[in-house]
């Protein structure tokens, strides 16, 4: 009981001296000016894309790798089941579901597209797709999105794949990592983000299921 | 544009990283410490978020919005394997109680699987079906 008082008085002196230091912090003069002055340059128009997919392109590229990297942390874990629920008798969800699933997935690429110049892009996107996929498994549907484990494993692997592939590309024929060549900066990160979108979307949907998903195969064997 | 006061949701951050800290250090429970680790992460988004805010000019600071775009994304993950962890900490038969008690205080543990009952096997849920 007393440890746990001295750790509340501890963390009540960090929430005061933070608070303190945040407010007292000089008004930083922040990158926002020099994010806009090469945002022409960047070939996209909006500058939080810009900064994602040009300016630290290195650190997505890192952030990718993460979300694989989880992937593979939770299938090593153990096995997750995927349900394959007849939803025959239940038409209300099954036509809920066939209409959300299709509009969410519409959602999300129109949010990958409108990222080029207007808030959106892989990240949010792919947050639309996990959540098609976590309906349809919360749906009792997982089997029938997620049951196929080749095009998951792809899928999942794609974007980080890519963007690795178009990084050491560039850096072996033009000397820098993710140095896209003048004018052609804008179809690089689209092909990025769009391969992105995909595995960031089923990285998250995937992740419910809490390990690997059992296939076919496993169920006969 | 209206000018927003940012000053309110820098301390609000700090608010919720002392608790999140506080969390994990004094709550025994796992899934507890992951919501509190979960309650740290949102206290530095909303720092980062605020800072953006308070840049001169017309619109914020893209850098840290990015930075927490992937940020939020990481945590989701993050918080996924931590789970996966917990659950299968449980399966083992740890429980989920840190508190230096042990299995005692997590009650007993579950049933082994009666096909394989060797902890390298993996899998309470695969025995479950």
């Amino acid at each position: 009981m007393i440890a746990r008082a001295a750790v509340a008085a501890a963390c009540a002196a960090l929430f005061a001296g933070l608070s303190w230091v945040l407010l007292e912090l000089p008004v930083p003069s922040g990158l926002t000016a020099p994010a806009l002055a090469s945002l022409p340059a960047s070939g996209v128009q909006h500058p939080v894309t810009a900064a994602l997919l040009n300016y630290r392109g290195y650190d997505t590229l890192l952030e990718l790798a993460v979300l694989l990297l989880a992937v593979i942390g939770v299938w090593s874990l153990g096995r997750g089941e995927l349900q394959d629920v007849d939803l025959s008798s239940r038409p209300l969800l099954l036509s809920l579901l066939r209409l959300t699933l299709p509009a969410l997935v519409v959602a999300g690429g129109y949010l990958l597209w409108v990222g080029t110049f207007a808030p959106g892009g892989a990240f949010q996107g792919g947050a639309l797709l996990a959540g098609a996929l976590v309906l349809a498994q919360l749906a009792g549907r997982g089997r029938a999105v997620l049951g196929r484990e080749a095009p998951v494993r792809i899928g999942l692997a794609a974007g980080v794949a890519v963007f690795a592939l178009v990084a050491g590309g560039l850096a072996l024929a033009r000397g820098t990592l993710l140095g896209y060549p003048p004018g052609q900066a804008g179809t690089w990160i689209l092909l990025i983000e769009a391969t992105g979108f995909v595995s960031i979307g089923l990285t998250l949907g995937a992740l419910l299921a809490g390990g690997r998903p059992r296939t076919v195969e496993d169920r006969d064997a | 544009m209206p000018e927003l006061d940012p000053r309110p949701y820098l301390v609000a951050g700090a608010a919720l990283l002392a608790l999140g800290l506080w969390g994990v250090a004094a709550l025994p429970h796992v899934v507890r410490k992951i919501l509190a680790v979960n309650l740290m992460g949102t206290g530095v988004f909303l720092v980062l978020v605020a800072t953006a805010a308070r840049t001169p000019g017309e619109v914020p600071d893209p850098v840290p919005h990015a930075m927490v775009l992937t940020g939020i994304v990481v945590s989701v993950c993050a918080t996924a394997l931590a789970l996966a962890l917990a659950q299968r900490l449980q399966e083992s038969g740890g429980g989920l109680e840190l508190d230096g008690r042990g299995k005692e205080a997590a009650g007993p543990a579950p049933a082994p699987d009666p096909e394989c009952g060797e902890p390298s096997c993996r899998g309470g849920r695969e025995g479950a079906s």
